[in-house]
């Protein structure tokens, strides 16, 4: 197998890297571009840490191969606060502490404003669907709804 | 120092109760915080691990040196890398074998070699380059199957304590304990209404979302550096340089954030193997596990088979309870029986009690401690049996659990005498929530459990470093798992008198501090959290101390206030209050630097109980249970940060309910792990869970200056009984089994019919 050259862009900004054919696109992330906000909770795709957008849609990045992405936008989590000022999600889960340990937390946000990028005004019902790929083992869940919910609620507003 | 234990009841709180948000939070929502597999180092290889395919096998020989010709291989690891120094301690004997196999392989998953390689892709070729020679064994996995005289035997050296005489053939019978008081026997005489029942619990994995990892980089000269997510990086260093020989102070080991441990990670796994590869390798190695590597070879909890008896008379007064529980810890010695036969009757004031625990091994891995380490399946069982005793003897369970609760002053089942204690208080609060008056629908049910953990002290060391402007550098050696940074922020503010934001707590390494005991046993904000007062009160102390040299009175002529240092007695009034900013401002030309600290050993934490509520719906035609609502009232002493303490509630529910509906180790005849990912070994997801309603109760504990009792492990204690009350609540089928998973429930559903069909 030999290295392929990928070019794509990354939180909207031009991106080129070398990855062996079988790497995925989250060891790419990771180990070659030193983006280790996306985390591997179980490389099946069952956990969510390593939740990313592909141009717009989306997906865990430990089921795609970084050769896969060649002209794509990736959506990751380093890119959602605007420099220095905070996703009205980031601000919510603080607010609400709908974290503890934090390792799926990169994860449930990038799911949480993909939910909320399709639908501003989701149901607690839909809200608990829509990041039913997330797995959170400290919270119960319980904060990060209502945190997805009051960041819904506050960019209706704006 | 003696503690004044009324100021918790008097004390006007500035900033504990409130709820800041948390130091480090920042970090965790922009992906900026390190975890431990984000780490790397110059010249790093990648470390991975050859594990056994066998539940039971005799290791013959291992041939590595088709891997080490490998171009990339740079170190291979196995037994011989580990020559016991454990010096006759048993238990550091067993973390050894654990880490790297010896003679046998004792399960399904257990290491029996590493390599480091220059790239993962190197490393898991030459893994299969290794050729191990196995005699495989016969296995056993069940507890009770384990226990059996024909059962075949794990070690050779285990001849069952505890019973008289001592048996002359080794069994997997580890130990026997037994508490209790009162006679039972003659409990039972007096019972007009007597049940008994067999219960049995699956194994759970805590399940924590980030995978061990690690990066070790020893050099020749026997210093070193380890970088590693556990919850306890003192216990790291010491067991690792006891494992490998190597000075405790020439190993600095720096705790990551940690990504959940639950329990999971107050021991070692591949820690030894990542050092004992970089010192092989004279490089940098990492390891991280995969999950399939977390599931088949770090600590479950036990599984258990255990029966309960209780008597009462018909006015609902319990007269005995007996228990005997079996636990399974794995292939070693250490199964949390001991703890689930103190705690399994710990809630109730009874006359007569004995709780019996047999200690097990089997050819499953190791368990390591799971919130609250053998009491949620005690609880589950003694839990059910009074849910349908209270029933049989026609009261409100509620109403019977109040007449029956352990107070003040109770004898508990394992010994102590109670002091201020808040299950009455759980109890008579859940009576008046709206969630117990709730209507409930066609196949709904409702049921509650009550639940005890111990909580824990121990040792804490805590420097608390006044800077110059003013601000102060709180540090600790507990790992935070749950947000606890924010908590000694909180302590060290309240203290000092200055706010939250002007403390900035972080985790030292083990280079920085002296020894802190692993973030378990919910201690962290008990014992640690009482160490940053206790600096802070050093700290004032030597402010008080830097005004009066100021001012040019004595030391004891200066109290603190509100943040100041203020001349008191006679001299009162004759000089300005100096803030901590100021006398900070003056350190360098009074005497240098300002700091307090505190080391100890913390007595005192507080047994916590709680009360849990909940409603479940049972589709009669699947099996499928629905949760529909739910409710924690727990006893925290002091909340420190409500959100934190709420969240540790909602947690322990949410585990609790994953353990008692759908997790469970499935183990194939061949003794293997059948279910070693996410996909079939299913914990709670969103989409199954009724938001968690909490209340928080504030009995104080007298054993800390704000009244602070653990609170993160006892919230998994009642669920399991909590759910299979309201199922069978909703369903009339008493399920004594978890997981209560579909095909159980459809098959107990199935022959109740039958039952009701032949009664027809």
């Amino acid at each position: 197998m030999s290295a392929v050259t990928v070019n794509a862009k990354i939180n909207g900004d031009p991106v080129e890297f070398v990855c062996e054919p079988d790497e995925t696109l989250l060891d790419v992330l990771r180990n070659r571009l030193g983006m280790t906000g996306a985390k591997e909770g179980c490389s099946t795709g069952d956990c969510g840490a390593c939740s990313v957008t592909i141009d717009g849609r989306l997906t865990c990045s430990c089921l795609v191969l970084g050769a896969e992405v060649e002209g794509l936008n990736i959506g990751t989590i380093e890119g959602m606060a605007n420099g220095e000022k905070l996703h009205p999600l980031q601000k919510k889960f603080l607010e609400h502490a709908a974290l503890q340990c934090g390792v799926c937390t990169p994860g449930f946000l990038v799911a949480a404003k993909s939910l909320l990028d399709h639908n501003p005004k989701p149901t607690e019902t839909e809200v608990r669907f829509a990041l039913a790929g997330n797995l959170c083992r400290c919270t119960g869940y319980d904060k990060i709804v209502r945190a997805v919910m009051d960041a819904a609620a506050e960019m209706r507003r704006a | 120092m003696p503690l004044d234990n009324t100021e918790s009841q008097t004390r006007k709180f500035k900033v504990i109760g409130t709820r800041p948000i948390r130091p480090d939070g920042i970090d965790k929502v922009t992906g900026r915080a390190r975890f431990g597999a984000d780490a790397v180092a110059p010249g790093m290889l990648i470390g991975r691990v050859l594990r056994s395919p066998h539940a039971h096998a005799r290791i013959k020989s291992i041939d590595y040196s088709k891997a080490m010709k490998l171009a990339g291989v740079k170190a291979v690891v196995t037994k011989d890398d580990f020559p016991d120094k454990t010096d006759g301690d048993a238990a550091l004997y067993d973390v050894l074998y654990n880490v790297m196999a010896r003679e046998k392989a004792l399960y399904e998953g257990h290491a029996v070699a590493a390599v480091a390689a220059t790239s993962a892709a190197i490393a898991k070729q030459a893994l299969k380059l290794i050729k191990v020679d196995y005699e495989v064994l016969p296995h056993v996995t069940d507890v009770d199957e384990a226990m059996k005289p024909n059962a075949p035997v794990l070690h050779s050296k285990i001849f069952t304590d505890g019973v008289e005489p001592k048996p002359k053939k080794a069994s997997n019978v580890v130990r026997r304990y037994e508490f209790g008081h009162g006679d039972v026997d003659a409990g039972f005489k007096r019972a007009d209404i007597v049940i008994e029942r067999h219960f049995r619990t699956e194994a759970t994995h805590q399940g924590y979302i980030e995978p061990h990892a690690c990066l070790a980089n020893v050099g020749p000269d026997g210093q070193g550096e380890l970088w590693v997510c556990t919850q306890g990086h003192f216990m790291v260093r010491d067991t690792c340089a006891r494992l490998l020989g190597m000075d405790i102070t020439k190993l600095r080991v720096t705790a990551s954030e940690i990504g959940g441990g639950f329990g999971g990670k107050t021991t070692v796994f591949i820690e030894p193997v990542a050092l004992a590869l970089s010192r092989k390798a004279n490089r940098p190695v990492k390891v991280v596990m995969s999950r399939e590597e977390v599931f088949k070879a770090t600590g479950p909890t036990s599984s258990s088979s255990i029966d309960v008896k209780i008597g009462c008379t018909k006015d609902g007064r319990i007269v005995a309870g007996d228990a005997t529980l079996r636990y399974q810890g794995g292939a070693f010695p250490g199964s949390p029986v001991e703890f689930g036969a103190m705690t399994a009757f710990a809630q109730y004031d009874l006359e007569n009690v004995r709780a019996v625990g047999y200690d097990v091994v089997a050819n499953r891995p190791k368990q390591a401690a799971y919130r609250a380490p053998g009491a949620p399946m005690a609880n589950f069982a003694v839990e059910s049996v009074i849910e349908e005793m209270a029933h049989k003897v026609g009261m409100e369970p509620i109403d019977f659990r109040i007449k029956n609760a352990a107070r003040e002053g109770t004898h508990s089942s394992y010994g102590p005498v109670y002091g201020p204690i808040g299950l009455l208080a759980t109890l008579q609060k859940a009576r008046e929530h709206p969630h117990f008056r709730a209507p409930l629908g066609k196949n709904q049910g409702r049921g509650m459990a009550c639940g005890f953990w111990f909580n824990f002290g121990g040792q804490s060391c805590v420097t608390l470093n006044v800077g110059v402007d003013g601000t102060v550098g709180l540090v600790t050696g507990s790992p935070d798992i749950g947000g606890s940074r924010a908590s000694m922020c909180l302590m060290a503010a309240e203290e000092l008198g200055i706010p939250y934001d002007k403390v900035r707590s972080v985790v030292a390494d083990t280079g920085s501090l002296g020894y802190n005991d692993v973030t378990d046993g919910s201690r962290t904000t008990f014992a640690t959290g009482m160490a940053c007062i206790l600096a802070a009160r050093d700290a004032i102390k030597k402010l008080c101390a830097r005004a009066a040299q100021i001012w040019g009175i004595p030391e004891d002529a200066v109290v603190w206030e509100n943040g100041h240092a203020r001349p008191a007695g006679a001299n009162a009034g004759n000089f300005e209050p100096m803030s901590l900013k100021e006398i900070a401002a003056q350190a360098p030309s009074t005497g240098g630097p300002i700091a307090g600290h505190h080391e100890y050993s913390a007595d005192g934490a507080g047994v916590s109980f709680a009360t849990h509520i909940c409603d479940s719906e049972v589709d009669p035609e699947t099996g499928f249970t629905k949760i529909l609502r739910y409710t924690v009232l727990q006893d925290a002493g002091k909340a420190i940060h409500p959100s934190y303490v709420e969240g540790q509630f909602q947690g322990g529910a949410v585990q609790g309910i994953g353990w008692a509906l759908n997790e469970e180790y499935i183990y194939g005849k061949d003794g293997r792990l059948q279910n070693a990912g996410f996909l079939d070994y299913r914990i709670p997801v969103c989409s199954d869970l009724p938001m968690i309603d909490t209340v928080i109760l504030e009995i104080p504990n007298p054993g800390h200056p704000y009244g602070v009792r653990g609170v993160g492990e006892t919230s998994i204690v009642p669920p399991l009984a909590a759910v299979a009350n309201s199922v069978s609540a909703a369903v009339g089928v008493r399920m004594t089994e978890t997981p209560i998973s579909p095909p159980k429930l459809l098959k107990a559903l199935e022959s109740l019919g039958g039952m009701k069909k032949a009664a027809e």
